[in-house]
């Protein structure tokens, strides 16, 4: 969606800010958020696509005034309602109304810690041969999903060149909506900065993204 | 206000206390309620969620990162493997999980530059950098690194000769991108842990090149 998350060549956010010696959290409340998206995430009520669209389904002067942790709050909270595991109201009253929804069980501290450390592979075994190959010219559709996706508007209607074949992996677009991995051949596609951004482009600016193969067609040549 | 907005650079006024008053902050209280709430429905178990702070603490960060590197700049076989498959030479260092699960390292060289970014939300690779910094999931970040890549670099006071090309990896994909930084000069003969003192995180991100051994010496540093 064309939400407030697709920040590619957007301006007047002003000078990019380090911060000196940063700490890893800013408040413990951070921690907390961080933790709880881990952890609520492990419970398999919803996955990473839908997590990332409860974010960016945020109204975009709310998303874009928030800190990050807040976004992963909001999003969290929404997903939570959304799911019914838990309503607005003790959401706000902070604690139960309501019986708890029969899911699985919460992961314990170890078996946290072997799930982050296991991590969750999102390739899969390809069922068809590739359409693309490396060094084929191609062209990101402009396309304009009202739902999630990964095809970022900076790069729409723009012509590339396929520079690695990634493999297959989870569709995105898909699995936001419940519709199953619906895996797809993922491809490294780059662009040069005078395509994308036109006479306004840094003449030695190369920008790839990693697009998914229904992000593209084949330009003949 | 209990959080700066992404505007300016991020969240770092988001304390947990206003100082005036020593109050929790609205944002503290939510959060604080969230958990109460999902611990007393039974759907978090608070070991592990401690578990999970203390993990991404102490545990992950960019020394990981270094060291991946540090042994690229002395083991040439090491190095090709890494560019070649970086998830399984990642992994031979011990490192490995979540948001590393498919990594591909960018080697920075006197003609190309990479710097990284996720333009679309905060990807990055935990296992080998830890948690991001609030600059590389600001708007401004987040914005420019696609289309101002030189005026982002200068701003972190990096100044790459006008014929070097930049590279921009734009993290839409569970591919996460690790950039190799250049080895500075005058380290030959330098053991891998020294060597790895002087990469720093913004310098596996692209926003920041290696530690100049000549510039610590300048500052009575080494």
């Amino acid at each position: 969606m064309n939400g407030g998350q697709d920040l590619g060549g957007m301006m007047g956010f002003g000078p990019v800010v380090a911060e000196p010696e940063e700490p890893v959290f800013h408040a413990d409340w951070e921690k907390r958020v961080l933790a709880l998206r881990n952890a609520a995430g492990a419970l398999g009520e919803w996955n990473i696509d839908m997590a990332r669209h409860a974010n960016e389904t945020l109204h975009p002067v709310d998303y874009l005034s928030s800190s990050y942790y807040e976004v992963w709050l909001k999003g969290l909270e929404k997903l939570l309602i959304s799911r019914g595991l838990a309503t607005p109201e003790e959401l706000a009253d902070g604690r139960a109304l309501q019986p708890p929804k029969p899911i699985r069980p919460p992961l314990a501290a170890k078996a946290m810690i072997e799930a982050l450390a296991r991590g969750t592979p999102y390739d899969r075994p390809p069922a068809s041969p590739a359409r693309f190959a490396v060094r084929d010219e191609v062209r990101a559709l402009n396309i304009n999903p009202k739902g999630h996706t990964r095809l970022p508007r900076y790069a729409r209607g723009k012509r590339g060149r396929v520079e690695k074949v990634h493999g297959v992996f989870v569709f995105p677009d898909a699995n936001a909506h419940g519709l199953g991995p619906s895996p797809q051949w993922l491809y490294l596609v780059r662009f040069s900065g005078a395509e994308l951004w036109g006479r306004d482009g840094d003449p030695g600016l190369d920008v790839s993204i990693d697009a998914w193969e229904s992000y593209l067609e084949g330009i003949a040549g | 206000m209990v959080s700066g907005p992404l505007p300016t650079g991020g969240d770092i006024h988001g304390h947990d206390h206003d100082h005036d008053s020593g109050h929790l902050t609205d944002v503290a209280l939510r959060v604080h309620a969230l958990e109460s709430l999902l611990i007393e429905k039974g759907y978090v178990d608070p070991a592990a969620l401690d578990a999970i702070v203390e993990t991404y603490e102490t545990k992950i960060g960019p020394r990981n990162g270094a060291r991946v590197v540090a042994r690229s700049w002395v083991d040439p076989d090491y190095r090709e493997w890494l560019l070649d498959d970086a998830t399984a030479a990642i992994k031979s260092l011990g490192y490995a999980g979540r948001q590393g699960e498919h990594m591909v390292a960018v080697e920075n060289t006197g003609a190309v530059h990479n710097l990284v970014v996720c333009t679309l939300c905060s990807c990055y690779p935990l296992p080998v950098l830890g948690l991001p910094p609030v600059w590389y999931k600001s708007a401004p970040y987040r914005s420019r690194a696609v289309i101002d890549p030189r005026g982002v670099l200068a701003e972190f006071g990096v100044s790459l000769p006008p014929e070097t090309k930049i590279r921009v990896w734009d993290s839409t994909a569970e591919i996460r991108y690790l950039v190799v930084p250049m080895r500075p000069a005058g380290t030959d003969g330098w053991s891998e842990e020294r060597l790895a003192s002087l990469v720093t995180r913004d310098s596996m991100i692209g926003a920041g090149l290696a530690i100049d051994p000549r510039s610590l010496a300048a500052e009575g540093r080494a």
